[in-house]
């Protein structure tokens, strides 16, 4: 059996780490292109969200490298990720690919159908290991989106232009190479250090610009067109509340636990969104909103075209732009999706809010 | 006498008696916007957001054509209506939606509908929106208890083969179901079958082309929940179930011709529901399959056209048993494989 799993953004380390860990055999698909994107686009349902096809396209590229087994996490709605595998098996099945999908998830059928789906992923169920492999799958994607956040305030800063990039595009393909744990947060350490180390403008003080919106398109850096990089690099500090590490945490972590989660964005949300609708959707809203409080220049929303949570924060968000004064963008996703005139809407922006900026300094 | 209004769009075509009887027992007088227009449609696309479905659009329409004429609007919040399912996001934040696109809005009734871990849900939210109008709790029990029994008598009803419409707008007619029509299940939410601008007549042009429709509304709950659950994961939105369930109900029967799927531009649950359901029937019968995509362009030719030839199509394989087809495969079978 040679496992393989979908890319979203830098999942791939942490998977890679719980994988290394637990001694499995796999292959991890190239990183999301224009390829693996058409060869999604040409099976999946024409109107299914982004991060369907481009998976398909994941799988299919795998598939070319000998993998034969997909593992990927489920849900039970109203988000259409739920389904997920259920349609992805379908799909392969039809195109004639042996493929078996896995999906890790709390069955109808309870912890034994649990169980028994992760005894195929592991080969055997020794507990312990199971355990240590999961715990330091979770420390990988907390350090790697510690890493990811101090990017984000180097690339304002940096004095020569395109470091940051630099350094962390060979940190994406080193980690490849690296083995296990250890290996992978030596790596991480060494390239903190690098960047920590570049020369940078002290006395620059840059734009804040929060993204919000579906967690895979804020996420992952070819669907979004390595927007956070772009912003970065025309001197604007991004934040994105959405992590990988936050969802594995808060999400799975603390409510299988019973444990308090954060829950300022749902008190944020709440005179806008007063429930959750699914997805992100309240964690779209409410963060608009404290990033609003927090002072921040202006918001980004992305999402995949058809995104339905995403559409109900959409038609609310122009209530907290006009409630707190705050500029907001969406910028909607999906196969044809152009660059130049995703470039051209994000400068426009830029300009409004640079322009916003100057007028409050006038005015001390 | 205090008046609510209810959109004539999304559920209502599935759920208004129940909430007619409810409010009118409590002595509101209930208001209905008018049948979907031109108007309505062009309204409800420019407040709504492009993104949004068009049943969606179409509701934002009716509620401003309705907004200024009641007291109350009647927006629940409905987040799921069964056990362990969603109807879909935009459902659990349609009041949310319509408060941030929509100005001078008398007051919204915006309780919200969860049966999905509780199945007092129901019995909750009647509570909750009655006492907007009483104090007693008895009579809002009481109210409840007749609108469930009149929502019993309406779905009792569709089960015997009519519309919705032909209730909710007082035109019982009496549908020809001889021999000599096509059985063609049709499958598709509410709000896309039953509004006849949304779909630009849709069902009097099957029956103008000699098909008798066999819809969702039509089915026993038991047969529909039985199929449904034999599926490998258990569908989690409401009409996703109804919509599988039903299409396996078909297969079995002797007597169905063909089978349409109508969806929505932009309809994320039917996005899956169709590809789901397009493969199972395809991979399990030669069953025709069609799927027809409303969206608010109206291209009534194109409409036509399908409908006609999805109808003769069928009549002509029936009338020629015995040829062979050239093509001889499922085009499924026919994909290769992939790069």
């Amino acid at each position: 059996m040679k496992l393989t799993f979908p890319h979203m953004g830098n999942t791939y380390i942490a998977t890679k780490v719980l994988l290394d860990e637990l001694g499995a055999d796999y292959v991890i698909p190239p990183f999301n292109n224009r390829r693996a994107l058409e060869i999604g686009t040409k099976y999946a349902p024409e109107l299914a969200c982004l991060p369907l096809k481009i998976n398909l396209g994941n799988y299919i590229q795998a598939y070319g490298q000998g993998a034969d087994t997909i593992m990927i996490t489920g849900g039970c709605g109203p988000c259409r990720f739920g389904y997920y595998s259920e349609i992805e098996r379908g799909i392969l099945r039809d195109a004639g690919l042996e493929m078996d999908v896995i999906a890790l998830e709390m069955p109808d059928g309870g912890p034994p159908e649990l169980f028994s789906r992760i005894k195929r992923v592991t080969g055997g169920l020794n507990a312990c290991r199971l355990a240590g492999a999961v715990r330091r799958a979770a420390q990988t994607s907390l350090l790697v989106d510690e890493l990811e956040r101090l990017t984000y305030r180097t690339r304002p800063r940096e004095l020569l232009r395109g470091s940051t990039d630099r350094i962390y595009g060979n940190f994406r393909n080193d980690v490849l190479k690296a083995k296990g744990f250890e290996d992978v947060k030596r790596l991480i350490h060494d390239t903190a250090d690098s960047l920590e180390r570049l020369e940078t403008d002290h006395t620059k003080i840059p734009l804040m610009v929060g993204i919000v919106g579906e967690i895979y398109t804020t996420i992952d850096s070819y669907t979004n067109m390595n927007i956070d990089m772009k912003l970065g690099n025309m001197g604007i500090e991004v934040h994105r509340a959405v992590t990988v590490s936050e969802w594995v945490f808060d999400h799975m972590l603390k409510k299988a636990l019973h444990l308090p989660c954060d829950t300022a964005y749902i008190e944020a949300a709440k005179p806008y969104l007063g429930a959750m609708i699914g997805g992100h959707a309240r964690e779209t809203v409410g963060n608009a909103v404290l990033y609003a409080k927090r002072g921040f220049s202006g918001i980004v929303q992305i999402y995949p075209l058809g995104c339905m949570p995403e559409i109900v924060a959409q038609s609310i968000l122009p209530s907290v732009e006009r409630d707190h004064n705050i500029p907001i963008l969406t910028l909607i996703i999906d196969e044809m999706t152009g660059e130049a005139g995703y470039m051209t809407r994000l400068e426009a922006f830029l300009d409004v809010l640079e322009r916003r900026s100057e007028d409050v300094y006038a005015k001390l | 006498m205090v008046k609510v209004g209810i959109p004539r769009s999304l559920m209502y075509y599935l759920f208004f008696p129940m909430w007619k009887t409810f409010f009118e027992e409590l002595g509101a007088e209930v208001v209905v916007s008018g049948p979907t227009t031109k108007k309505i449609m062009d309204d409800g696309v420019r407040a709504c957001v492009d993104e949004a479905c068009l049943a969606l659009k179409v509701y934002f329409g009716h509620v401003l054509s309705l907004k200024d004429k009641v007291d109350f609007l009647f927006i629940p919040r409905l987040t799921s209506l069964s056990r362990n399912e969603y109807v879909c996001p935009k459902f659990g934040g349609l009041p949310d939606m319509i408060r941030s696109s929509i100005g001078g809005l008398p007051r919204i009734i915006d309780t919200e509908l969860n049966l999905r871990r509780d199945k007092n849900g129901l019995l909750s939210a009647a509570m909750e929106i009655g006492g907007y109008f009483s104090t007693s709790s008895a009579a809002i029990n009481l109210a409840y208890k007749k609108a469930v029994l009149c929502q019993r008598e309406y779905s009792r009803f569709l089960r015997t083969g009519a519309y919705p419409t032909d209730i909710l707008e007082k035109n019982l007619c009496d549908r020809k179901r001889d021999g000599s029509r096509l059985q063609i299940a049709v499958i598709g939410h509410c709000y896309n079958l039953y509004d006849s601008y949304i779909n630009m007549g849709l069902l009097k042009k099957l029956e103008r082309a000699g098909v008798s429709a066999l819809t969702v509304e039509m089915m026993e709950e038991e047969d529909v929940n039985r199929k449904a659950a034999g599926i490998s994961k258990r569908m989690f939105w409401y009409f996703g179930r109804k919509a599988v369930g039903t299409a396996l109900c078909m297969l079995e029967r002797q007597n169905v011709d063909g089978m349409l799927y109508v969806m929505a531009f932009g309809c994320g649950v039917d996005s899956f529901v169709c590809d789901y359901v397009e493969r199972l029937v395809r991979n399990r019968s030669d069953m025709p399959f069609a799927v027809i995509t409303l969206d608010e362009h109206t291209g009534e030719a194109g409409l036509d056209t399908r409908v006609e030839a999805f109808a003769d199509m069928i009549r002509w394989r029936h009338g020629h048993e015995a040829d062979f087809s050239t093509h001889g495969q499922h085009i499924y079978c026919d994909q290769g494989t992939a790069r």
